[in-house]
């Protein structure tokens, strides 16, 4: 009723009606403060954190319960063990050193070839043995961790990038990011990297970000900096044509994932390696807003649906990734 | 919905109660207390409150302590002792008016407070002062013997031959100290500078005295006297500052003792000190004529104006911390500005407050930009965290130091106030930044970096405003409203105004309204 009345009063006033913050939330987009009042602080048990922030943490959760990860071929914990790593890199012609509690892709290094001692970055710059071990003392110092914690180095394999998207993608491999509120999978993105943003998937950085359709895996909408765009910058592939196969296995892929750490509003990022299928990346206790942008759709719509299921949690994995293609399902485009 | 509104009726219940209680102790104070909600037309007063501390070995004690009378630009108001067990009486003797204290036994540290409230009042000449201008008898003039005498007499002739009358001499021969070095040093080693000026100035005639001065400037604690000369020409005087020669008293001085007394005399004890603390007031005129009027703390009288000076001089700013950590609540909360550590901009106001807008504004850019440059030294040496901000907390104080000194030697004594910066908070401000940099670049840094200048100014702008220091010093009420207003704040879930810029892409790109409105 009071609702009702507000709506027609600010209807009324085509000033108030204008306004931004008004349509914004008419159209249903979540801001910061409700993101963190609402549903993080509500949903994400602190407690929790540690598991999503600290990526062996999540990797070890991961294989506990059978979820695919990239291969972890080693761990540097000490300044002492870094004289080691060449041992440990041993005959290995690609693989991916990375902080396991970085944040934003900070303190990834990609080797993606080597030539005898000479080793090469993803996009071709040289590297040598020494650089590399200088990289995972700064990453044993703390320098990409947050708040400068010490860390410690994680040595993986390389994810292959699938040939299908190839050409979506510019020195990195393309990720999906995945919201699941309370198990439920919400709103979905695939992130291209760029030269713009250095290899890097993340949209602040410069990456691009294309919404994805729940139903059925294919692209709605691009966005790169905030700005809608049609074709990848570097590749000129049409970026509407992208469909992700596989998509209903990657949703329940996603909903395992959830269901293990016990966290209520998480961001799951996968990736599709080209021999292992659906692997889990990383998971993020606090997935950004810019989702929004990517799919031209606000989340709060979608998080209220799924708050007027009743114990969603314990609906089966199948029955949730149903419901986000019925119900999440993008506006068929005009 | 329903449910969620439930759970926070407790909530809005205690913001309700904050406000009511905050408003309610607010009016009570304005009301009983008949404290002006503005600071409006207004009196000066000073504040200034002696701590004497000594030790009592059991014995009867007397202290007798010099307090300060009417002078030319101050009247005394008011005067209060806080000397529990103590007798007092305020005597005066022909070395000016003094409060006595006295006990049959104490043992142990003793502290007594004697505070004087004085109005500053214009300058309007000396009549009616007159036992200011009375000129004391010339000092018996010994000047020592042989090496001494010598010295002195070169000094004063020297002085004598360049001067007119008694004001130069007294000029010159201060200045003669400076020039003179080494007879200088020699003559120190019997008495003290003034004292030397005093026996001097009385050699060539000129009667002349010490005086103990007292610099008033609002908040300072721990204060002692400065020994001023006093320097008569017929009904005439001046004041010299005896270290540097200059002539005449500052607005913000006053005499504390002005007649060749000791300012403490101290029978059945030992290790005596005095300190003082000074508090600066505006009051209104129509409460300055009930001033007078019961000092007893009343019931309810719920302020700090009961605590003795040195606590409220440090309450003034205490107090208004909140008001900048509200700012800070609000930038965050309502329009999404970034600053590197949360807290870190209010920090620097009250620095600001503290050293001065331009001082302040140089030392910090200054220690920052260096701190940022050895910082990226350190990180080159592949450092753990620890040892990497302890060694940038110690490059913060070599540089404060460093530019104290050079403050100092090229004579802007402003410059000596950087000292009030928090350094071990500029210490991680350095390190977070240095990260940004290397992380993020440049770019960012300058913009978090001049985020939080920008809330550091504009929680300075607040805080030195007369209103906002007026209300927060005077109403304790409002830090129950300013709890309840960062309640409220903290359960804001709107948007904030840098993301209404961020989702603008969102709004223009279809008209359509979605069906969920």
């Amino acid at each position: 009723m009071l609702a009702k009345l507000a709506n027609k009063l600010i209807d009324g006033i085509p000033f108030v009606r204008n306004m931004a913050a008004v349509q914004l939330h008419r159209k249903g987009i979540l801001g910061m403060n409700r993101r963190n009042a609402q549903y993080i602080s509500p949903n994400n048990a602190r407690y929790l954190f540690p598991l999503v922030d600290d990526k062996l943490q999540t990797k070890k959760l991961a294989i506990e319960n059978g979820v695919n990860v990239p291969t972890l071929l080693g761990v540097v914990d000490n300044q002492h063990d870094v004289s080691m790593l060449s041992e440990l890199v041993g005959g290995l012609d690609s693989f991916c050193i990375k902080p396991a509690k970085g944040s934003g892709g900070k303190g990834i290094l990609i080797i993606a070839r080597r030539e005898g001692d000479q080793f090469f970055r993803s996009n071709g710059q040289p590297i040598s043995m020494s650089d590399i071990e200088r990289h995972v003392s700064n990453i044993l110092a703390g320098l990409f961790s947050l708040g400068g914690a010490t860390d410690v180095a994680m040595m993986e394999s390389l994810i292959v990038v699938e040939p299908e998207f190839k050409n979506y993608s510019y020195e990195g491999v393309p990720d999906i990011r995945v919201i699941v509120f309370r198990g439920v999978p919400v709103m979905a993105m695939m992130r291209l990297s760029c030269a713009a943003s250095h290899g890097k998937a993340n949209l602040h950085q410069g990456a691009v970000g294309v919404g994805i359709d729940m139903a059925t895996g294919n692209a709605v909408n691009a966005v790169q900096r905030d700005k809608p765009v049609k074709y990848h910058p570097d590749t000129e592939q049409d970026l509407m044509q992208l469909n992700i196969p596989h998509w209903h296995q990657l949703l329940e892929l996603a909903c395992e994932c959830a269901d293990m750490t016990g966290l209520g509003y998480l961001g799951v990022d996968l990736v599709i390696d080209a021999n292992m299928g659906p692997v889990l990346l990383e998971l993020n206790a606090r997935p950004g807003l810019s989702i929004q942008i990517a799919n031209s759709a606000g989340l709060v719509p979608r998080l209220k649906a799924v708050e007027g299921l009743s114990r969603p949690e314990r609906m089966s994995i199948k029955r949730r990734v149903e419901f986000a293609g019925k119900h999440f399902s993008a506006k068929p485009l005009l | 919905m329903v449910a969620a509104k439930r759970s926070r009726t407790p909530f809005y219940l205690l913001i309700l109660v904050l406000v009511a209680a905050g408003v309610g102790l607010t009016w009570h104070r304005h009301v009983a207390f008949d404290v002006p909600w503005l600071p409006g037309e207004k009196k000066r007063i000073w504040s200034v409150e002696a701590k004497v501390e000594f030790t009592a070995v059991g014995d009867p004690v007397k202290l007798s302590l010099a307090v300060p009378q009417k002078q030319p630009g101050f009247e005394v108001l008011g005067e209060h002792t806080a000397s529990p067990g103590y007798g007092l009486a305020f005597v005066d003797t022909p070395s000016g008016r003094r409060a006595e204290w006295s006990i049959r036994r104490a043992t142990g540290k003793q502290t007594l407070y004697y505070r004087v409230d004085m109005l500053e009042k214009k300058f309007t000449g000396l009549n009616g002062d007159e036992h200011l201008v009375v000129p004391p008898p010339l000092a018996t003039h010994t000047l020592g013997d042989g090496p001494h005498r010598t010295a002195a007499q070169n000094i004063l002739q020297q002085a004598r031959s360049r001067s007119a009358d008694a004001y130069t001499l007294a000029r010159e021969l201060i200045q003669e100290f400076k020039i003179q070095p080494q007879s200088a040093q020699f003559l120190l080693q019997k008495q003290s500078r003034s004292r030397w000026l005093v026996e001097l100035l009385a050699q060539a005639g000129v009667p002349a005295r010490e005086v103990y001065v007292l610099d008033l400037e609002d908040g300072r604690r721990n204060q002692t006297l400065n020994t001023y000369l006093q320097v008569f020409d017929k009904q005439e005087y001046q004041l010299f500052d005896p270290r540097t020669g200059r002539q005449g008293r500052r607005d913000n001085q006053i005499m504390w003792e002005y007649q060749s007394g000791a300012l403490l005399d101290l029978i059945g004890g030992r290790g005596s000190s005095v300190h003082f603390s000074i508090l600066e007031q505006e009051v209104p005129i129509t409460q300055l004529l009930q001033r007078e009027q019961s000092v007893t703390p009343a019931f309810l009288d719920f302020s700090i104006h009961s605590l003795p000076l040195e606590e409220q001089t440090l309450f003034k700013s205490i107090l208004l911390i909140p008001v900048g950590v509200l700012l800070v609540v609000f930038m965050r909360i309502f329009i999404g500005l970034k600053t590197s550590g949360t807290f870190m901009p209010v920090l620097i106001a009250i620095a600001f407050i503290q050293t001065s807008l331009v001082v302040g504004l140089v030392g910090f850019l200054l220690v920052l930009s260096i701190g940022l440059i050895i910082r990226s030294y350190l990180s080159k040496l592949n450092l753990l965290l620890v040892a990497r901000i302890s060694a940038v907390i110690i490059s913060v104080i070599i540089i404060i130091a460093s530019f104290s000194v050079l403050a100092f030697m090229i004579g802007l004594s402003e410059g000596l106030k950087i000292t009030f910066f928090p350094m071990i908070i500029l210490s991680w401000t350095i390190e977070r930044m240095s990260i940004l940099w290397e992380e993020e670049g440049p770019k960012q840094v300058l913009v978090q970096g001049g985020g939080s200048l920008f809330v550091a100014l504009l929680a300075y702008g607040l805080m030195v405003n007369d209103v906002v220091r007026h209300i927060t010093f005077n109403f304790i009420g409002l830090q129950l409203i300013f709890m309840a207003l960062v309640l409220i704040l903290g359960s804001y879930t709107g948007y904030r105004l840098f993301e209404l810029r961020r989702f603008k892409p969102l709004l223009a790109r279809d008209n359509t309204p979605s069906s969920d409105a």
